[in-house]
């Protein structure tokens, strides 16, 4: 019995303990959790994959009701998307100091990237109850059902981006730049950028289009 | 197009683990690396909403195109200089997964506006009338 799960777990790539036996110490540690987490944002891009072309499908059946170039207000789309790129590169700075071990630096650097992440959600939330208390909510037309279900899941992975910065704030103030907490903020690292490479998709795609004629 | 070919290597636990080692500790994790991503980005948001916002082109269909031509730059440029994501990484395994990833999205995006359109096109809605005297 335990010969047959051994020979499973080391034909399995992800079998963690019995993987080592062909590292045998010449491997980066991060690597395997790093590939992983690459693969959890692969599928999660397949994810908004399938949100951009259900609201590509049906981003123009207004049913009656307003449009893309009514709706949208490209100035404060403008100045989100300058929030969520400069939340980017803080982030990156904050890399950098933990790679000179600069713990303090490195924590002020995440806290800016939260504060600056809150702002997004921030500005998304006021467009979003704008456009509820207008009447224009999820439920007017399938353009807006689509434009809620794509903005809002991004919006909602930017959210659990802060709560998981919040989390890495507290672990490394408790137990420091350990080799775990290194891992984790970069896998974090990741995330975060990868959610800024989405909003690129975004506001091109949904906001700079509908707001053509 | 070299990345997979060292693939079958690293599983063997031959040869080139120096050079994984190697690549990993060189992740060019520089402040000039995010500054240039940053620059460029910044230069690449800037543009299509100029473009939108003050109407350069008088064909929307012209500026749609350029806009995405934009967008799609301003991609590369965040996975080389944010993400860190090169051919190289890692033995090439992320950017395998990140080229089949990418021919999923096409097929995806391509496939359900191709055929929805047709669908969109071809369904001739039946008027009111047509309704009312149907069999």
């Amino acid at each position: 019995m335990s010969e047959s799960t051994a020979s499973v777990a080391l034909g399995a790539v992800g079998g963690g303990q019995a993987l080592r036996f062909y590292d045998s110490g010449g491997h980066h540690p991060e690597n395997g959790t790093l590939l992983g987490f690459w693969l959890y944002l692969m599928s999660d891009c397949l994810v908004f994959t399938c949100l951009f072309a259900a609201y590509g499908v049906l981003g123009r059946n207004y049913a009656g009701g307003p449009s893309g170039a009514d709706l949208f207000a490209l100035p404060l789309v403008a100045v989100n998307t300058s929030l969520l790129l400069l939340s980017s590169i803080t982030y990156g700075f904050a890399m950098i100091e933990m790679q000179r071990k600069r713990q303090g630096a490195m924590l002020i650097w995440l806290a800016l990237t939260g504060l600056l992440g809150a702002g997004f959600i921030g500005i998304e939330l006021h467009e979003f109850a704008n456009l509820i208390h207008e009447g224009n909510g999820p439920q007017r037309s399938a353009f807006l059902s689509s434009f809620f279900t794509l903005v809002g899941t991004h919006g909602l992975h930017v959210t659990f981006g802060i709560v998981w910065l919040l989390t890495l704030m507290a672990q490394v103030a408790r137990h420091g730049l350990i080799a775990a907490n290194r891992r984790r903020l970069m896998c974090l690292s990741m995330f975060w950028h990868f959610l800024d490479v989405i909003w690129i998709g975004v506001f091109t795609f949904v906001y700079l289009m509908g707001a053509l004629p | 197009m070299s990345a997979p070919d060292t693939g079958p290597a690293h599983a063997a636990g031959q040869g080139s683990e120096d050079d994984l080692d190697h690549d990993h500790d060189t992740l060019d994790i520089t402040v000039g690396g995010y500054m240039t991503g940053f620059v460029l980005s910044v230069i690449l948001t800037a543009i299509p909403f100029w473009l939108v916002m003050s109407k350069v082109f008088a064909n929307p269909t012209v500026t749609t195109f350029v806009i995405l031509g934009f967008a799609i730059v301003q991609i590369y440029v965040h996975m080389v200089f944010f993400l860190h994501m090169t051919s190289k990484a890692e033995g090439g395994w992320p950017w395998l997964s990140l080229i089949f990833t990418l021919v999923l999205v096409v097929i995806t995006l391509s496939g359900s506006l191709w055929v929805m359109y047709h669908l969109k096109t071809n369904m001739m809605l039946p008027s009111p009338e047509q309704m009312r005297n149907m069999p």
